[in-house]
């Protein structure tokens, strides 16, 4: 035994799962929607999303050549970014606004606040806000089968009734990822079933969500409307795919079940009292700004700590 | 059949079908080898050497007697003569003073004064001898037995809890005593339950020995206060507070004792040892040792006299197979690396694991995407991923108002982080500051 041993502080073995494959198994949950997506809107919609994932690639190596710092772009959540970005436009949206918008998500969201786990807010998001305020027109341009059309949340706001059945398989207008709610649902049920994400968030929100609708909407319980509601816009994507984004996300258990109310009243707020019948992106990012502040109230007591300390002490 | 457990933890590798079927095999060191054995192998003060260098030993001679109430005796377990008392390295890697004998291989016994009735022992009798034997926790922690079995309010102990979850990969030694020796286990309890009147004895087993839950209930079919508890196979079933929660649904925390809860819990083979220390009167000197890992030509298990070198356990194991890369003192879990094997073995050493690869270093530690798996993964709640952060800040308040001081140290948020964080090892780290802060005051 020549060879010097490694000596190392316990435990000496480790998980399977490390970053790269958790990120793959998010790709994965996101493939039935996003080809959901190209089969709904076509060869514009598979060109936004692969010049979305290359932008924010290139975008995060270039940054970090640039200021010195080792490559991560092997995490692949660089790709996750660029895929839920293109998810969140719309199919027409020109292709440099799509570069700019990743160039933004990347840069500006991500790298600049220290890259990976240091962002407060969902890159994607950012970058989807980022393009909404900017390209306002491009953005809200939805177009179905060739047509302008609107999208049945602003259909629905305006009072007219939609069709629940076609939203819940996503053949109507809106961003290349949200329309299926069905295909969403595929997505989130490999994710939970690959432990990536459980329900705590999205269960939550979504549940938060429908007792809001219900007071306040003023259509009180009518299922035909709340199925829209749910299926409409991006809250099911918004819902299992960022709200459940890990960094921006609150880690303790009963935070969790805070940002899902919060997620769920806010978007409420938005959709029956704002101006726009879209609501889930802002919702999205101002929660995330809450994630500090829920995680100092909800710091959750250890094992065998009782509500009231006991100052009764052993002798260990 | 429906298995207790706790709430979190993690699901290592077991590799315990290595050395599972292997029969407990006696070991005797050579003669003219040096047997060592460091004069603090238990928690409490260390104990004080009552022999000089020229005396001659017999295997069961006292060498050290106990340092104080909350300390242990300790038992030549060879026949020699005292060749030095001097300072050696131990497997956490401190030197400990330590009594080294040169083993004159005739393992010459004193005597050993057994017991036919143990029916007629006091309560006090028992005791006497649990604390004369030296027993300590045998499942690594090295608490004085005496000293647990002493609670303040005896009346208050409902359950006596037999810790034979053996949730650390590896191991098999408490597995192997559980199939070869199983009365030791009964009666060992039976002599506790003896103590505690109103008490109710609970063995608790990870459900990977089926076997063993089997039998176990077939022996105790006839007790009405021995009730085998088929547990979980989760790490770390077998921890302490983990094993009490399984048991019994009570709950403690870093400031109670088992005793708080009306618990005691003792492992396999402190339990077996009671055994052998009241029936045969016979002291610690020999435990039940697993050598194994993919390195080892031979893993399997032996009965070792305690004090035997690491090094002459792998000889006798067939040596090494492969070059070894990292060698453990227990289990992978929360063993210790060593960087020797010339170390001995004391009452409280249960495994030596020997691995080709020590796959940790491999690992590149990348950025914490806040995931929560180590808050999954943790058994005592705590947010394991903030409380690293604290320790790399040193944000000491912090780091207890998140209640960091109730860490348990069992290695499941390092185990489980896709980031491959050292979480486990910064938070031990700063424990230990606090801790020690705390005791400045």
């Amino acid at each position: 035994m020549s060879d010097l041993l490694h000596v190392a502080s316990s435990p000496h073995v480790r998980g399977k799962d490390d970053t790269s494959r958790i990120m793959l198994y998010v790709i994965i949950g996101l493939l039935p929607t996003t080809i959901f997506g190209i089969f709904n809107f076509g060869f514009r919609a598979l060109l936004l999303v692969l010049v979305c994932i290359a932008s924010c690639v290139a975008s995060e190596y270039i940054f970090e050549k640039i200021v010195h710092k080792k490559s991560t772009i092997s995490d692949l959540s660089a790709v996750v970014t660029g895929l839920l970005l293109a998810l969140n436009l719309p199919h027409t949206l020109p292709v440099w606004q799509a570069v700019i918008g990743s160039v933004f998500a990347i840069v500006i969201v991500k790298m600049l606040f220290g890259g990976l786990g240091q962002n407060f807010m969902n890159p994607a998001l950012g970058g989807r806000v980022f393009l909404l305020v900017s390209f306002a027109g491009t953005m809200t341009n939805f177009e179905f089968d060739g047509v302008s059309q609107a999208t049945p949340l602003a259909v629905l706001k305006g009072g007219e009734a939609v069709d629940a059945m076609s939203m819940l398989i996503g053949r109507c207008g809106g961003t290349i990822g949200e329309t299926s709610a069905l295909c969403i649902l595929l997505g989130a049920i490999i994710l939970i079933l690959l432990g990536v994400i459980d329900l705590v968030i999205p269960g939550t929100y979504i549940l938060s969500f429908v007792i809001f609708i219900i007071l306040f909407s003023g259509h009180g319980f009518d299922t035909g409307y709340l199925v829209a509601q749910l299926c409409g816009g991006g809250l099911m994507l918004g819902a299992f795919f960022m709200a459940t984004d890990y960094v921006t996300s609150p880690i303790t258990p009963m935070g969790k079940v805070l940002f899902g109310i919060c997620l769920g009243v806010l978007t409420g707020i938005f959709r029956i009292f704002g101006n726009s019948a879209e609501g889930v992106s802002y919702a999205i990012i101002f929660s995330n700004l809450l994630v500090p502040l829920i995680e100092k109230v909800t710091v959750p007591r250890a094992f065998g700590i009782k509500r009231v300390k006991k100052a009764k002490g052993g002798d260990n | 059949m429906s298995l207790k457990t706790f709430k979190g933890g993690v699901h290592p590798y077991e590799g315990k079908e290595l050395s599972k079927d292997k029969p407990i095999k006696d070991i005797k060191p050579q003669a003219q080898g040096e047997m060592v054995y460091p004069l603090s192998q238990h928690i409490g003060a260390p104990a004080t050497a009552i022999v000089a260098v020229g005396d001659t030993v017999l295997r069961g001679q006292k060498i050290a007697e106990a340092g104080g109430f909350v300390s242990a005796p300790i038992y030549s377990s060879v026949s020699g003569t005292v060749k030095a008392i001097e300072p050696r390295r131990v497997a956490v890697g401190d030197m400990v003073m330590s009594i080294v004998i040169e083993n004159d291989g005739n393992y010459i016994e004193t005597g050993f004064e057994g017991c036919t009735d143990v029916f007629a022992l006091s309560n006090e009798e028992i005791i006497k001898k649990i604390q004369d034997a030296g027993i300590v926790g045998m499942g690594g922690a090295g608490f004085p037995t005496h000293v647990k079995l002493s609670p303040k309010e005896p009346d208050k102990i409902e359950y006596i809890i037999a810790n034979c979850a053996e949730c650390e990969p590896y191991l098999t030694s408490d597995y192997r005593s559980m199939v070869e020796e199983p009365e030791k286990l009964i009666e060992g309890m039976k002599i506790i339950l003896q103590l505690f009147p109103r008490a109710k004895g609970l063995l608790g087993v990870e459900d990977n020995k089926r076997d063993v839950i089997e039998n176990l209930q077939k022996m105790v079919a006839s007790e009405s206060r021995i009730e085998v508890v088929p547990l979980q196979t989760k790490y770390p079933q077998g921890g302490e507070r983990q094993l009490i929660y399984a048991c019994t649904g009570r709950s403690i925390n870093s400031k109670m004792l088992p005793a708080d809860a009306g618990c005691i819990v003792d492992n396999v083979a402190t339990i077996n040892a009671i055994y052998t220390a009241v029936v045969e009167g016979k002291p610690v000197i020999d435990r039940i040792f697993t050598l194994s890992g993919e390195a080892v030509m031979e893993p399997r298990n032996f009965r070792i006299p305690i004090g035997m070198s690491c090094a002459e356990i792998l000889e006798a194991g067939g040596g090494l197979v492969k070059p070894a890369k990292k060698i453990i003192s227990g289990g992978p879990m929360m063993g210790f690396a060593l960087f020797e094997t010339n170390i001995p073995t004391t009452k409280t050493s249960g495994a030596m694991l020997c691995f080709t690869e020590d796959e940790v270093s491999k690992y590149e530690t990348t950025a914490c995407i806040n995931c929560g798996r180590c808050v999954e993964a943790c058994p005592e709640k705590l947010i394991p991923s903030r409380l690293s952060k604290f320790a790399d800040n040193g944000a000491k308040s912090e780091f207890e108002k998140w209640y960091g001081l109730e860490c348990i140290e069992c290695g499941s948020c390092s185990f489980a982080c896709p980031a491959r964080k050292p979480l486990a090892q910064a938070i031990k780290t700063m424990k230990k500051q606090v801790l020690a802060d705390k005791r400045k005051k």
